[in-house]
């Protein structure tokens, strides 16, 4: 019964979908208050129903309602129940149904922030999100119905996969959809702004903000992708290249690129055309994504059952939207004004460097996802494209950007002098070279990797503390910090310090964990010791237990270095009931400068395993400095410049009409 | 749209699909072992055979390298490529064989030749390009005039952006973000 | 040309892009062509499944045209297929057998239990000739001509529709070959 009604919930939602998208676009247009007057409800609506099919899918799971298709197939009754209520968004029926609760939870923060915000504006914005949402609603009903029955219903569920079981999955899609689907107001507030003929500053100012707080779920997101297959996947790798998380990297870039250039269409009105175009351009990938996790044009370790007929589905959606979108910009460009002038050395020149950049890559990681299907749809052969050939790309071009991240700070818009530039780089440029040097020499022959990736770090690092010296130099000195830290652009700018320092820190993790580590595959019997990099491994023999779902081999090994105890670690070899193939996973000793991981291999004749020890130094970094970078974004996102308050009141009255785009008036 | 009702026959029929749909099978009587086996005392530089077999691709579990993947077949070919080091092979002649059997989807790298230029030298290619667009760019901003503010309207914008900063002593732009 | 004309470069490389998408989902990527095709078949020599003593080599595809199918009894698919593989023998298609990595017992069973179709076996116990003629999972079936040159690699379970399609008239196409 309540599946039904969760059924019923979509269909409904899906309904007032249908009317939020065309009577508050045409109340806008045709100056009707009333029709404009309807976007919040609907969103709130919207949102009711959303949230009841969601809890209904939920409630099937913890009841372990086996009549439903699809927790027959995910559900299983010996499951833990955070894996139960994990298991709704496991699969692809369920994730897509996260896909548009979590939609209608950014279209009601929209109804609800917006208050200052001109109705019309508003109103398109909504109406967008509506036509989002009816792709993904009807998408779910037509084709992907997570509340089809099965008759008879089987006695026991599949089980979600034992990949799958594990606190991971509890929030990384979640924090990963809240980024994708966040995108999409970035997305409607371009329309808006395209369709009313509007594009200025003050549609920059409003936009930012929640473009970085999506911006930041999508980088935790990834962060919290890559931490979990460290953790899960048993080789301590973090990250593969694999289509499907180039999928969520790519709108992470073109993310990047868009915070950065809207800061100077707010604050110059510069580069109108090339933001707005970004905006499509971040949540069309986002699309992009959902594409080609579903529709199995890609192989991928990741990927949901693929379906050709259901990408067919979200090919002719991608069309329609990002289509459209792209016709309009085509239409509108032309007629949106330029921004102030700049010169050659300027702070906007500097970031219009950083968006060519972040670009590029992007466009690379888009090629080298799609050539396999590229050189096969054209006959040129099966070629693989894979982990090297995207590391190498990435570490070519990103020591551009980061160079260019250490100079902007300390660059004025409009005009920077020169000599005044180096002046207050140079000693930035002496350090981060020293440092460079230093770190190198011991590894001279075969590693300048490393040295390179120090020189870079220092780099930011240096360039941060110069930049941030001479704010408090003239905002009071040190003892106004927190005076500063709450003034107006005061957050915006210690955000943006933290989010860079971030990076500084993730390249040296990143560094440091791909050059120095320790890999050993080693058989060893029961007290057996082995030596790595100064530690030393006990094998302890293996135990048998029994988890709730599963029958695990449970290893111990106690790790020590100079006579000290280290850890006791206890990799494990799980069979799940339902599955037959056994499950590694790791044991590891977490440290802040390094983690010690031990894996379980294959059991060998007498009592002997087959076990993998890893030294891997400064692999937290990675992701201490993406979560770092994510923080600096929300930090800025809550800068009270952007509470509007009188703004609203203000526009529409006397204006210089040369920073407000030629078009309609408000 | 209708939903027709779900028969246990129509079930079936879509399980026996998906089976026939994996034509990779991994044999179950024994999974496959890492590179525990391999003792590395003979003629075998460790750190050669390592770096050569994360150069391949497995082509069962096909993101994954030769040196990464527990697949039986990526153990096969590992023992395999073992075997060819300690008879002195190079990595040349190791990687040929591969390709001659397998085509160069066994690369993990594709090949630089003149059909995958496009892939190597792609993103140069496209850095250049917004290089030239970039430097056009900039030298018209140049030249673009500013809009004339009286001091009074200049006010009146700050008022609307809400800004408040204050500018530095007769220079031109603000320096906070 | 209109004011917009230039802003559309990114419509069209998008369009560019659905296309190549398009096409894409009527690809199957796991799919490895096979790089011996036209070449002469990588000679091998393994006892038979059966009797142990007698050998199989690929002088007995000269002459004839052949199939040559991989199989193992721990794979599924290849359970799928069997029948219909016992079908083309039916219509006298010669089909000799690759058992690959698998034990005798198990594999003379399940000839036993679901018929055989191959005229012979060749028994690969360490895979190393599957290696050598490309196998990188099963069923893969081979069609061999009848100069001993490799024609066509039919990934995958043979469905009825392959045989209808692809494997008999290729059959009839170089059996009536020089």
């Amino acid at each position: 019964m309540i599946p039904e009604l969760g059924h019923f919930a979509l269909i409904l939602a899906l309904c007032l979908a249908v009317v939020q998208a065309i009577f508050p676009l045409i109340g806008s247009l045709n100056r009707t208050p009333s029709w404009t007057a309807m976007a919040r409800p609907l969103a709130y609506g919207q949102f009711v129903f959303l949230a009841f099919a969601f809890a209904a899918l939920v409630h099937a799971f913890l009841t372990d309602d086996f009549s439903v298709l699809y927790v027959a197939q995910n559900g299983n009754t010996e499951m833990p129940t955070i894996y139960k209520v994990s298991a709704v968004w496991g699969a692809h029926e369920g994730s897509l149904l996260l896909w548009a609760f979590i939609l209608s939870i950014w279209m009601i923060a929209v109804a609800a922030f917006t208050r200052s915000l001109p109705d019309e504006m508003v109103a398109r914005v909504l109406s967008v999100m509506g036509m989002i949402s009816i792709g993904f609603l009807s998408f779910l009903l037509f084709t992907s119905n997570p509340f089809a029955r099965i008759f008879p219903a089987p006695l026991q569920g599949a089980e979600l996969n034992p990949l799958l079981q594990d606190f991971g999955l509890a929030i990384h899609p979640p924090m990963l959809y809240m980024g994708y689907v966040g995108m999409s107001v970035a997305f409607s507030f371009a329309i808006a702004a395209l369709i009313g003929g509007k594009l200025d500053n003050a549609w920059a100012r409003w936009s930012r903000p929640w473009t970085l707080v999506a911006w930041m779920f999508l980088g935790t997101g990834i962060v919290l992708g890559s931490w979990w297959a460290y953790n899960e996947l048993g080789w301590g790798g973090w990250w593969f290249w694999d289509p499907v998380e180039n999928a969520s990297f790519m709108p992470w870039l073109a993310g990047t690129a868009l915070v950065h250039s809207l800061a100077v269409t707010e604050k110059r009105g510069a580069f109108k055309r090339w933001t707005v175009l970004l905006a499509l351009l971040a949540f069309s990938l986002s699309l992009m994504g959902t594409f080609l996790v579903r529709s199995g044009v890609l192989t991928s370790v990741h990927a949901f059952a693929s379906d050709p007929a259901r990408g067919m589905f979200i090919l002719v959606f991608l069309m329609v939207v990002i289509g459209s979108s792209l016709l309009l910009y085509a239409l509108r460009a032309p007629s949106i004004s330029r921004g102030g002038g700049f010169d050659a050395l300027s702070r906007e020149t500097l970031l219009l460097g950083n968006n060519l950049i972040l670009i590029v890559i992007t466009a690379l990681v888009l090629l080298g996802t799609l050539a396999p299907l590229i050189y096969d749809a054209f006959n040129w052969g099966k070629i693989s494209v894979g982990f090297p050939w995207f590391s190498t790309m990435f570490i070519t071009f990103t020591p551009l950007m980061i160079l260019l991240m250490g100079a902007a700070p300390l660059t004025r818009w409009k005009h920077q002098d020169g000599g005044e530039l180096l002046r207050q780089l140079r000693l930035a440029l002496l350090l981060s070279v020293a440092a460079a040097i230093v770190v190198a020499l011991p590894f001279a022959a075969d590693n300048g990797a490393a040295g390179v990736a120090v020189g870079l770090s220092v780099w930011l690092l240096t360039t941060l503390l110069t930049s941030a010296w001479r704010r408090l130099r003239h905002h009071g000195g040190i003892s106004a910090l927190i005076a500063d830290f709450s003034s107006r652009g005061g957050r915006s700018y210690y955000g943006m310090w933290i989010a860079h320092l971030g990076v500084a820190i993730f390249i040296i993790g990143v560094t440091f964990v791909t050059q120095f580590d320790i890999r050993k595959d080693v058989r060893m019997s029961p007290a057996q010791e082995i030596v790595v990099n100064g530690y030393r491994f006990r094998f302890d023999g293996v135990t048998p237990r029994q988890g709730p779902n599963y029958v695990a081999q449970r290893g111990t090994i106690h790790v020590s270095r100079n006579g000290h105890e280290v850890a006791v670690l206890h990799p494990e070899k799980r069979t799940y009931n339902m599955k037959s193939r056994p499950m590694t996973e790791a044991g590891i000793d977490v440290g802040l400068f390094r983690d010690i991981y031990v894996s379980l291999g294959e059991p060998l004749k007498g009592g002997d395993w087959a076990l993998r020890l890893y030294y891997k130094p400064m692999v937290r970094w990675i992701w201490l400095g993406g979560l770092l970078t994510a923080l600096g974004g929300l930090l800025s996102a809550s800068d009270p410049r952007y509470r509007l308050r009188v703004l609203a009141k203000v526009t529409g009255r006397d204006v210089p009409s040369n920073t407000l785009a030629a078009g309609e008036q408000a | 749209m209708t939903h027709k009702p779900l028969t246990s026959s129509a079930i079936q029929r879509v399980f026996i699909l998906l089976i026939a749909l994996m034509s990779i099978n991994i044999p179950p009587a024994q999974a496959a072992s890492g590179l525990e086996e391999f003792n590395f005392t003979g003629n075998v530089d460790e750190n050669r055979f390592k770096a050569l077999i994360s150069q391949l691709r497995c082509l069962v579990c096909q993101n994954e390298s030769l040196a990464d993947s527990d697949a039986e077949l990526a153990h096969d070919l590992r023992r395999e490529i073992y075997g060819m080091m300690d008879k002195g092979q190079t990595n040349k002649q190791i990687v040929d064989f591969l390709v001659a059997r397998y085509g160069d989807f066994v690369l993990y790298n594709p090949p630089v030749e003149p059909r995958t230029w496009i892939l190597w030298y792609g993103p140069f290619a496209l850095l250049a390009i917004g290089l030239l667009v970039l430097i056009y760019t900039v030298r018209k901003r140049k030249h673009q005039r500013e809009p004339d503010f009286s001091a009074q309207e200049q006010q009146r914008l700050n008022e609307l952006l809400g800004d408040d900063e204050r500018p530095e002593s007769g220079q031109q732009g603000d320096k906070a973000v | 040309m209109p004011a917009y004309a230039r802003y559309l470069a990114p419509l069209l490389a998008f369009l560019a892009l659905t296309a190549l998408l398009y096409k894409g989902l009527s690809i199957n990527p796991r799919t490895i062509p096979s790089p011996l095709i036209d070449k002469p078949a990588p000679a091998f020599r393994l006892p038979a499944l059966k009797h142990p003593e007698q050998f199989i080599s690929n002088a007995d595809f000269q002459g004839k045209v052949t199939l040559l199918n991989v199989w193992a009894t721990w794979c599924v698919a290849c359970r799928q297929e069997h029948q219909n593989l016992v079908q083309l023998r039916k219509q006298g298609v010669r089909i000799y057998g690759l058992n690959y990595k698998d034990k005798r017992p198990a594999a003379e069973q399940w000839l036993q239990q679901f018929g055989n179709p191959y005229i012979a076996n060749a028994f690969d116990a360490d895979g190393r000739v599957g290696i050598n003629w490309g196998v990188y999972g099963t069923p893969e079936t081979f069609v061999i001509d009848k100069q001993g040159i490799i024609r066509h690699k039919y990934i995958g379970p043979i469905t009825l529709n392959a045989i209808q399609n692809e494997i008999l008239p290729l059959v009839k196409q170089l059996r009536e070959a020089d």
